[in-house]
């Protein structure tokens, strides 16, 4: 068995890569296969500054527009996720033009109102689809628009809460919408007041607002280190709820 | 894609063994933990920080003569000149600023966000400098969660214990008592500005135990919580164009004193148009995260595309002590398959959620929640000394995974639903992790040290804070899951507040200098150093070296055409 030296980031290629065509925007470029679209546009010897965040799917910076060999349908995939195929055809579009609306959360409610007041375009979707084949996520885009207009608040955050953004729903929508900002609005507003307060947590707040901990923290700063091991080699352990279903410590003086 | 047909016949022999293994956790007989002893034996010998190979010491700074080697790609950036190589032109312009401001962030994650918000909330004006988007940043990338004792068996007592153990006892405590008592505060006032945490019907927040923590106490929003923090703190700011201006693509490359040491704002590059701006403030934060981008020792890395120590560098000229820079995080799990994931993270909320790692024989080899450290360590000396790993077509090595006992061990749907992010990912390539475990081996993640900072993010330099992955101390030699997330709520929000009450205090200047560069060149030279490289790096160069050899007339600066 044979083990490769760690090459960080680079593509780890075997010798016998075969060398396929992508159209960069429309210009043709020679690059190993296997590749990400990125990793393809590096290797042709770009270096980003737009349309490359995170380069593990999940920041949305860099949406592609592709259509691959014999094959009419317009494709969309993030470039750090999606493999280069002989013969691709494709576009990176770094940003998408959006309004954002400007709203004080302290002063909101989540109301079709509020909608209506912030993204008015909301109402015209025309239940065409194409977001939801547009969005590389697979989120259902035309469906939480729909549960948005419906004002199930709940179904359309949670729908869209794996939205990273990138804007290429908006891009493809006929009627205008921009769907990844309204529902980026209608998750705060569902987080802030729709779900209910962690009654708990605002009790441990007043706690230690209270100053309740700084005793018993004090306390770890001034004991030896040997003391300090001590107990965190004794500290006692929870186990999972489906070992022992509400368990509660021995020991409650630090509690 | 898939699988190919050696890897799932091997994936047979997990499956095989998989009913018994669940039958024993569910007797609460997970696989044992390692004492503190046996810890360090593995660590010291299968660690990669503690290979002599690809160290070296530092020759220059404030941190020289430290008896400590650190890795060598962080070295050769502490080790090379400023960006600023006609010095005497930006003397000049520095004396006159494109932006005056209150407090200037610099790098828009967590940090630098909570940061922002914090001061703004304290009457401040702000600029928020950063290098990509608002939002491009190692804070979209967290998954599993945020630490925060939040549950009534739970205290920051033991928050305190489990930090500083997982830390080898290396924190400083004082650093660590801000962190566990600021915890439930930052939730607070995370779930105040709509921030979806996952949270039962009547709405207490649910929570998993992360590695080498003795209570549940990982607040989660699916396994997009970092994603899900950057944008609710992203939005917040943008509702407040009045108060606080990003400039994205403007990094900054050099700060900006006054004649009497105190730090006056810094010099930004903006990489689209390649001009210099000056920005002039009453107080500095530095939020520019980790360096995951170094790819220490050859490591892939979990990282985004700008983790490459800026601030860290910026800071050091101007006279700033790091610490902790000799340890460095691998995560245990990063993907080793398919190569197109190489080095992306698989959340420890896998392994808190039941998976197992598994070896090629079907068996289990180390307690799942071991201090990452040791986990990471575990699984190198599984691969490597005891030749049980899984070997991929492109040659690498790894460990399964055995993410379907989540979905066996918590119900069906689990998986899909808590692991979302990763579960769409793996589809791409036709893995459904929910029924096939995963390939990992440990990838380069997290910065442990950085710099110097006391309890409110004070640097040694007046009216120099920092806060977040760029700082060090709180948590040792070794980080544990879900307090970085905190950590960059918690001293981005100390540090907004201190730098306010610093700035609204009033604060004189003397005459904008960069007479610390000119010291740290002299310095440089000296010890014959910093001719061929220079830094900040800004960002890391991936393009074709074929390629570049014949850009003849590109003007090569750094890393940046
Ligand atoms: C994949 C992944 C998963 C993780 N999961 C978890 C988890 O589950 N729980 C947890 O607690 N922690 C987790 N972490 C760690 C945690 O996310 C980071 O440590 C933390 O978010 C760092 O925040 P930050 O604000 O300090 O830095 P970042 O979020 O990285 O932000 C730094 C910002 O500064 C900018 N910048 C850099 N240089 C400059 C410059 N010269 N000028 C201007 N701007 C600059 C960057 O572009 C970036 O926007 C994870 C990290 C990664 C990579
Ligand atoms: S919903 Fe829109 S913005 Fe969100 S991920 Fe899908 S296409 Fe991108
Ligand atoms: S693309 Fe626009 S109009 Fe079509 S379904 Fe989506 S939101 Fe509605
Ligand atoms: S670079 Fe972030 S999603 Fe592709």
């Amino acid at each position: 068995m044979t083990t490769v030296k760690p090459s960080g980031d680079k593509p780890n290629l075997p010798p016998t890569s075969r060398l396929i065509e992508v159209f960069i925007m429309g210009k043709s470029y020679k690059v190993p296969e296997t590749l990400t679209i990125q990793k393809a546009i590096e290797w042709a010897g770009f270096q980003f500054i737009r349309s490359c965040g995170c380069r593990g799917g999940i920041c949305g910076a860099c949406p592609t527009i592709y259509r691959t060999k014999d094959d009419y349908k317009l494709k969309v995939g993030l470039a750090c996720q999606t493999v280069a195929e002989d013969g691709m055809y494709l576009v990176q579009l770094p940003f998408v033009p959006v309004q954002k609306a400007i709203y004080n959360i302290e002063e909101e409610k989540a109301t079709l109102a509020a909608i209506e007041k912030h993204y008015p375009e909301t109402f015209r979707c025309v239940q065409c689809n194409t977001c939801t084949k547009a969005c590389p996520m697979d989120i259902e885009v035309m469906q939480y628009i729909a549960e948005i207009i419906k004002g199930d608040y709940k179904k359309a955050a949670e729908l869209s809460h794996s939205c990273i953004m990138c804007g290429m729903c908006a891009a493809r929508c006929p009627a205008e919408l921009q769907q990844f900002n309204v529902a980026m609005f209608i998750r705060r507003m569902y987080g802030r007041y729709v779900l209910p307060k962690a009654e708990h947590l605002k009790n441990r707040v007043e706690d230690i607002e209270a100053g309740k901990y700084e005793p018993m923290l004090d306390e770890l700063q001034q004991v030896s280190s040997g003391e300090l091991v001590k107990r965190y080699k004794e500290r006692e352990w929870e186990p999972e709820p489906y070992e022992v279903p509400d368990w509660k410590p021995k020991d409650t003086k630090y509690l | 894609m898939g699988y190919t047909p050696e890897m799932k016949e091997l994936i047979k022999v997990v499956e095989k063994t998989r009913p018994e293994r669940i039958r024993k956790i569910k007797n609460g007989h997970s696989y044992p933990a390692l004492s503190l002893e046996a810890r360090t034996k593995v660590l010291e010998k299968f660690h990669p920080d503690y290979k002599p190979s690809g160290r070296k010491e530092i020759l220059v700074g404030p941190n020289k003569g430290d008896k400590k080697t650190y890795p060598e790609e962080f070295v050769d950036l502490l080790h090379s000149r400023s960006r600023l190589s006609n010095i005497e032109d930006f003397e000049k312009i520095i004396e006159k600023p494109d932006y005056e401001t209150d407090v200037l962030v610099i790098g828009a994650g967590g940090a630098g966000s909570s940061a922002a918000l914090t001061a703004m909330n304290h009457g401040q004006k702000v600029i928020l400098s950063t290098k990509l988007r608002q939002g491009d940043a190692n804070t979209v990338m967290a998954e599993g969660g945020i630490q925060g004792a939040t549950q009534e068996v739970d205290s920051p007592y033991y928050h305190y214990l489990d930090t500083i153990g997982g830390g080898h006892f290396t924190n400083d405590p004082k650093l660590v008592k801000a962190l566990v008592t600021d915890a439930p505060l930052v939730i607070e006032w995370l779930e105040s500005l709509g921030m979806m945490f996952d949270k039962e019907s009547d709405g207490r927040l649910k929570v998993l135990k992360g590695g080498g923590v003795c209570r549940r106490r990982m607040h989660s929003s699916a396994d997009m919580t970092g994603s899900e923090i950057m944008r609710v703190l992203r939005d917040e700011i943008n509702n407040n164009p009045d108060k606080i201006t990003p400039l994205e693509f403007s990094p900054a490359v050099e700060l900006i004193l006054d004649s009497a040491g105190k730090c006056m704002g810094a010099v930004l590059y903006n990489l689209e148009t390649k001009e210099y701006y000056v920005v002039h403030a009453k107080a500095v934060i530095l939020a520019t995260g980790g360096f995951g981008r170094l790819h220490i020792q050859g490591f892939a890395t979990t990282n985004h595309y700008g983790a490459t120590a800026d601030g860290i560098i910026m800071a050091y000229r101007a006279g700033a002590k790091h610490r902790f820079m000799y340890a460095t995080q691998y995560h245990p799990t990063g993907a080793a398959f398919p190569e197109q994931n190489i080095g992306l993270l698989i959340t420890e909320k896998t392994r808190t959620l039941g998976a197992e790692p598994i070896n090629k024989h079907g068996e289990e080899f180390v307690f799942p929640l071991e201090p990452r450290d040791v986990e990471a360590a575990s699984i190198i000396k599984e691969c490597i000394e005891n030749k049980n790993g899984i070997a991929t077509p492109a040659g690498r090595l790894g460990i399964w995974l055995d993410s379907p006992m989540v979905d066996i061990l918590r119900g069906p749907g689990t998986v899909e639903h808590a692991l979302e992010a990763k579960h769409i990912q793996f589809m791409r390539y036709n893995i459904d992790i929910s029924k096939e475990p995963m390939l990992i081996y440990p990838t380069l993640h997290y910065q442990n040290g950085g710099i110097e900072i006391d309890e409110w993010g004070a640097t040694s330099i007046p009216g120099l804070y920092a806060a977040g992955e760029v700082s060090g101390g709180i948590h040792g030699e070794n980080r544990l899951m879900g307090n970085s997330l905190l950590d960059i709520n918690v001293f981005g929000r100390r540090s907004g507040k201190k730098a306010s009450e610093y700035v609204s205090k009033g604060v004189k200047f003397g005459k904008p200098s960069l007479d610390h560069v000119k010291k740290y060149n002299a310095e440089l030279k000296e010890a014959g150093l910093g001719d061929d490289s220079i830094a900040p790096m800004l960002l890391p160069d991936y393009s074709n070296p074929k390629v570049r050899e014949k850009q003849l007339t590109a003007l090569k600066f750094g890393t940046l055409q």
